[in-house]
């Protein structure tokens, strides 16, 4: 691949959120690095994932544990399952390395899950830092800052 | 009709020996009756010195649904204040942390009060000359709790004057906090950043009940943690194992393991798990800590501080902390059916910091709104709560090893099974429900 145009890096971040939507939670971890991360910070403006708080700072392997987990027959907290709903702003470019293969989305979003009667809508900024790993964008770090991150929640079960 | 206010019969009735009435997880009344009574007559868990280092840094939290305020006096002393103006009743701080300065000024009109709550000044004071103002209940200031007690930096407070002081009410269990303050080469504990805030749609003590009941991991976290354990299993060989692998997999020990962890009970509702081992014991050594250990400590201490490995020691009523992993979680209730889950990191003064690193790590992994371990306790405790409005069947059982002879308010260690620590929160429940009815 040569380098990803604007248009193609917009249409992976608004692809990703559409993969989670239809609960394609396979072909969605397929689009993350072996090394990548998913973050939720706790704090507003936070820096540090690892000695500061977070609601999720998760490796490969972590989100691996819970797309298996979602499938399971005994993940109680899952019957019924939960649904999920994205609504994107259009993704801006905040940076662009062609010679690194680096790009950097920030992208403002509501994001709702719902589960039994009930419905919570999130709002949350999304910030996407993408390579290219053998011709294909991935996503090396998705950083999910919540307007009210430090608010108290309930249960929050899928991917935002 | 009220059937429990002015019924200290019935309320005590609530409990028996083996078993509990659904009302002390559901009624209204039995709610606000704990706000009036338990939560007054018992010692309950406000803050952490380091929370407020400087003079006039201030915390705001609640003694059962009550606003509270922990603040730092200029004496460097650590006052709790309930945080309502004496005037009209607005509360002072809204923030949930800050630094008033050298007095606590409300917003409304002004009034202004020194650190410990005693009046300052009121504009325009001519206004209450000659109107008593001194002997009203605002000409006092700011109501002090009248109780605090600072135990190695964690700040208690007990509203009545009823019920036993800090040291007899909280006796020997006091040991598994020095041991989490222990495990810091100089004794001493800072908090590390806002705790993870998870919102329970059930009772407070079914959250409490949980901590010791260690019949519930291998079937309820089947799916995070027994998940992780096979997860892992494809991994290529000579992998070294993660830490969030360590963290997970303990979960999945069988019955036999948790037996012979042991539970200990003592007075007044306190208990752990974990008296000879527990999930926590097989984590990886963090390099360079044992040795800082010895240096602070000598061999033999050391060893013994970190050979001891308490699961989840439960502070009655609302606080369980967990030594070796130094974390807390304080169980806030807001309602009958709506409880505040507060999670609050340590970080071990002049300790490596891949044991705060650690503490993050299980802190997002089991008691954040997004753990998969949690949601499927929360989907228990949920289930319950409504499960509880069967009328066919009207008691919840505790009876796990019970032994009919079985002594109360006592210290004693058992089979890491049982539900004894239950039934010894629900005497406490009584005791202290019941004493200033």
């Amino acid at each position: 691949m040569t380098s990803p145009t604007d248009k193609e890096i917009i249409d992976f971040v608004i692809h990703e959120a559409r993969l989670l939507d239809q609960h394609r939670f396979e072909e969605w971890l397929a689009l993350y690095t072996d090394d990548a991360y998913y973050w939720m910070p706790l704090e507003w403006g936070q820096t540090d994932p690892k000695l500061v708080g977070s609601l999720m700072y998760e490796d490969k392997l972590l989100l691996q544990i819970r797309v298996e987990r979602l499938k399971g027959n005994r993940t109680f907290s899952q019957k019924p399952k939960s649904r999920c709903h994205h609504v994107l702003q259009t993704p801006q470019i905040d940076s662009r390395d062609d010679a690194k293969g680096e790009y950097v989305t920030w992208t403002p979003m509501h994001y709702i899950e719902t589960r039994h009667d009930d419905q919570q809508l999130y709002a949350a900024w999304a910030t996407h830092t993408l390579t290219v790993v053998g011709g294909v964008l991935k996503i090396k770090l998705k950083r999910v800052d919540l307007v009210n991150c430090e608010a108290a929640f309930g249960n929050i079960q899928l991917f935002m | 009709m009220a059937r429990y206010r002015d019924n200290v019969e019935a309320v005590r009735n609530l409990v028996r020996p083996a078993e509990v009435h659904r009302d002390v997880y559901i009624d209204d009344e039995v709610f606000q009756l704990e706000m009036e009574h338990l939560f007054a007559n018992t010692w309950v868990y406000i803050g952490h010195d380091s929370q407020v280092p400087n003079p006039g840094d201030y915390f705001g939290t609640t003694i059962g649904l009550q606003p509270v305020l922990m603040a730092r006096h200029t004496d460097q002393t650590v006052k709790v204040l309930f945080n309502r103006c004496p005037h009209k009743g607005t509360r002072i701080t809204t923030e949930t942390c800050g630094n008033t300065g050298k007095f606590f000024r409300c917003p409304y009109h002004a009034w202004s009060f020194k650190t410990d709550g005693s009046l300052l000044a009121i504009p325009l004071k001519k206004g209450y000359e000659n109107t008593g103002i001194e002997q009203s209940h605002a000409g006092q200031g700011m109501t002090p709790v009248r109780h605090v007690h600072n135990y190695r930096g964690f700040v208690f407070a007990k509203i009545n004057d009823f019920g036993p002081g800090f040291e007899e009410f909280f006796g020997e269990s006091l040991s598994s906090f020095d041991n989490m303050i222990d495990r810091s080469p100089v004794g001493r504990l800072e908090v590390a950043g806002g705790p993870l805030r998870y919102m329970h749609n059930c009772n407070w003590k079914m959250l409490v009940e949980n901590q010791t009941d260690t019949c519930h991991p291998m079937v309820a976290h089947e799916s995070s943690a027994g998940t992780a354990v096979n997860v892992w299993k494809n991994a290529p060989p000579g992998t070294k194992k993660p830490m969030a692998v360590e963290i997970f997999a303990p979960f999945m020990s069988p019955y036999e393991f948790f037996e012979n962890m042991g539970i200990r009970v003592w007075p007044n509702g306190h208990g752990h798990t974990g008296v000879h081992h527990s999930i926590h014991s097989d984590y990886s050594a963090i390099p360079g800590y044992f040795e800082k250990m010895v240096a602070a400590y000598g061999e033999e201490r050391a060893k013994h501080i970190l050979g001891e490995n308490r699961h989840n020691t439960v502070y009655f009523p609302n606080l369980m902390i967990k030594g070796p992993i130094q974390l807390i979680r304080l169980f806030k209730p807001l309602a009958p059916n709506k409880t505040l889950v507060e999670s609050y990191t340590f970080r071990l003064v002049d300790a490596p910091d891949v044991l705060l690193e650690r503490t993050q790590m299980y802190n997002r992994l089991i008691n954040a709104p997004t753990s998969v371990v949690g949601h499927d306790d929360l989907e228990m405790y949920e289930r319950a709560q409504e499960g509880l409005h069967v009328d066919a069947n009207q008691w919840v059982n505790v009876q796990r090893l019970y032994d009919p002879n079985e002594p109360v308010d006592v210290t004693a260690e058992t089979n890491g099974t049982t539900e004894w620590q239950m039934r010894n929160q629900f005497h406490a429940w009584q005791k202290f429900m019941t004493m200033s009815m």
